[in-house]
């Protein structure tokens, strides 16, 4: 299990982010999803990364199609 | 502002303008009248308009757009057009303050955080290069010059400097650094310039790892936010229910009711079933006040933890290095006839070979160069001290034991403390009282916790009985605990949690170095992180930067503002919310005061919340 981290830009509210905090976090395979929407950062646990990132970017674009990702280095 | 707010701005403006002059003097034309106030409605809501109609068609009943749209489109399918266009106005005017001061505050907390270097300086041959700071590898050397920030852990190897240390430990004195000193990233090189030699890898240096502590700390939720996060998840389906009723079940059951008018009623409930309020105001109280106490000097590693600072009825000190210095100091000199200066330097003479703590404080208190070609023939008795022949003198330097052992005779030193006697040509010529000064900060620190609240203050160490029996009694503390193995400091800690009621936590405060056991049994282990930031931080939840167990008393009453104002938000945003409810339900109230209980409230808790960020705290 790793941690990967990401910059979360394009969130409408914090309802919007719990609301999306909540729905990554229901996901198979994608752990301890948390988003602060203050600094706007993601952050999720997973054993397989590729197949984590493609189910978070079909919720993600689901929500809202406004909102864009970028990997952080760790 | 964002682009995107100015734009927003501008259609906030031109709806108002429309609206004005339509009210003005469009009046008598009502189809007129009509138009203008539907084309202002249209202008300021579209987005949300669309977002509404975006949302459906994935299934999303319950999104603020789409419940603010039905709000307002129902608004004027009744005839109140006048009140949808200004629900939607209001509604896009708080959304626009609360994303600004959700960017003002975003901006002034990282600001408070800005510690990151940009670049280091590396010295290669005689090139100076600019490189960033994840490039510079252990053992390089990089050049430092006034005004740049340290970039990476080091040790100087040239030039000497005063250090700004201020965004570190909320220190204002600035530090002073010589050659063969240590210097921590983060700092700002305020003077001379400096050659250091890097002893940690930008990963592994003391600004990621603070940067790394501060981003993630908000990541650990308190039960406040966890007790919104499931009030948010029940609010609004709850709302909207009740809502549907209302539109639905009068009509059907009274004989008398008016259609129209329960909807209107109905309206209003989903005007205000955004928890808006709470989910952003309390983790944004948290996040102020991890950002605050981080320019303290005081590193938290959890929201979490500043609820249960505000819960503490117990702290639990270590002793050497937490309530006192950790460092021996020269308190006192007896003497009969000789100058007191002349026995601390035959003192530090005769001692100038040793490297034990003690000879080193008498060393550093003696503060005048030693010739130590004047001191011949040194002998040191173990346990007992040492023996020298200085300018023509034979001098014993030592304990009663040494004292005894060549049959001196000298009045025997009573108070507690590490006591040296001085002896010239066997006869004593004074005496040497050596102690671990308690930190000057520690008096009315403790005062301050016991007006904070805190029950009892106790004192765990492995030092001897009567050193701690004073240290205890100079500090007025309620208890201490003297002779400690590191396994019994924690049945002793385990015992204190027993004497916790059911809310209330135990703080242990020690210096992370030997403490680790202790410090994970506590609710809230905190650490002086000048022993070693990285140890501490590894150790402990809550670090402080400097040595000062002052400290926490400042902690302490941060945290308590803050949960005071997490929980002024809480009852507030639920008390309005729940009063514009029930008037609405009862026709008291029009969208007027729905569209305050939400987005007024909003903007109103998160005025609150950042008011953390410019509190004074001492």
């Amino acid at each position: 299990m790793k941690t990967y981290k990401f910059k979360i830009e394009g969130l409408d509210c914090a309802n919007c982010a719990r609301e999306l905090e909540e729905a990554l976090n229901k996901e198979q395979g994608l752990e301890n999803v948390s988003i602060n929407f203050f600094t706007e950062k993601l952050t999720f646990d997973t054993e397989n990364k590729e197949e984590a990132l493609q189910k978070l970017k079909k919720i993600i674009r689901q929500e809202d199609d406004e909102i864009t990702l970028e990997e952080l280095s760790e | 502002m964002t682009k995107r707010q100015k734009k927003e701005l501008k259609k906030i403006i031109l709806s108002l303008v429309i609206t004005v002059v339509s009210i003005l003097w469009l009046k008598e034309i009502p189809t007129l009248y009509l138009s203008f106030l539907l084309c202002a409605y249209l202008i300021v809501g579209i987005d949300v308009l669309k977002k509404a109609g975006k949302n459906i068609l994935r299934g999303k009943m319950l999104d603020e757009n789409f419940l603010m749209s039905l709000a307002t489109l129902g608004a004027i399918l009744i005839g109140e057009t006048a009140e949808a266009l200004s629900v939607m106005l209001f509604y896009k005017v708080g959304e626009l303050f609360q994303s600004y001061a959700v960017g003002k505050s975003r901006k002034s907390i990282t600001s408070l955080m800005d510690i990151r270097p940009d670049y280091a300086n590396l010295l290669k041959g005689n090139q100076e290069l600019k490189v960033s700071p994840e490039e510079v590898k252990v053992g390089q050397i990089i050049r430092i010059k006034p005004g740049e920030k340290i970039p990476l852990d080091g040790i100087i190897v040239e030039g000497s400097s005063a250090l700004d240390t201020k965004s570190l430990t909320g220190e204002a004195m600035p530090r002073y650094v010589f050659e063969k000193d240590e210097v921590m990233s983060g700092c700002i090189n305020k003077e001379g310039i400096l050659k250091v030699k890097v002893t940690k890898e930008y990963k592994e240096s003391t600004v990621s790892k603070i940067l790394d502590l501060v981003e993630n700390a908000s990541n650990k939720k308190s039960t406040s936010e966890a007790f919104i996060t499931k009030f948010a998840r029940y609010y609004t389906p709850t709302v909207v229910v009740f809502a549907i009723l209302l539109a639905v079940l009068p009509p059907l059951l009274l004989k008398s009711a008016n259609f129209s008018e329960w909807l209107y009623r109905s309206l209003s409930f989903l005007v205000v079933s955004c928890p808006c309020a709470l989910v952003i105001s309390i983790p944004l109280s948290f996040f102020a006040s991890i950002g605050k106490s981080s320019r303290m000097g005081i590193l938290l590693k959890g929201s979490n933890y500043l609820e249960s600072l505000a819960k503490t009825e117990i702290i639990v000190c270590d002793k050497t290095g937490t309530l006192t210095e950790g460092k021996f100091k020269v308190q006192e000199v007896k003497t009969e006839k000789e100058e007191k200066d002349a026995v601390l330097r035959y003192a530090a003479m005769a001692e100038s070979f040793s490297l034990h703590p003690i000879a080193l404080s008498i060393m550093e208190s003696y503060q005048k160069p030693i010739d130590s070609k004047k001191v011949t023939e040194v002998k040191e008795f173990a346990g007992k001290g040492v023996s020298a022949e200085i300018e023509d003198s034979h001098i014993l330097v030592g304990n009663g034991k040494l004292m005894d052992l060549f049959n001196i005779t000298y009045p025997k030193e009573k108070s507690k403390g590490t006591v040296i006697y001085v002896a010239k040509n066997k006869t004593w010529i004074g005496t040497i009282i050596i102690k671990d000064k308690i930190k000057e900060d520690a008096y009315q620190a403790i005062s301050e916790l016991r007006k904070n609240h805190i029950q009892k203050i106790v004192m765990l160490t492995g030092d001897q009985e009567e050193i701690s029996q004073e240290v205890a009694e100079e500090l007025k503390l309620d208890a201490y605990h003297a002779s400690l193995l590191p396994q019994q400091k924690v049945e002793i800690v385990e015992k204190y949690n027993q004497e916790l009621t059911k809310e209330g936590k135990l703080v242990f405060v020690g210096d992370g170095m030997n403490d680790a056991p202790v410090l994970a049994l506590a609710d809230i282990g905190i650490s002086m992180g000048k022993t070693g930031v990285d140890a501490a931080i590894e150790a402990s939840d809550v670090v402080i930067m400097t040595d000062e167990i002052s400290k926490i008393v400042e902690l302490m009453k941060l945290a308590k503002k803050t949960m005071t104002i997490v929980k002024e938000n809480i009852i507030f945003a639920i008390l309005i919310k729940v009063l514009v409810l029930i008037l609405s339900a009862c026709g008291f109230a029009n969208m007027w005061m729905a569209v305050f209980a939400d987005v007024g409230v909003s903007v109103l808790a998160i005025l609150n919340a950042i008011r953390i960020l410019w509190m004074n705290i001492q």
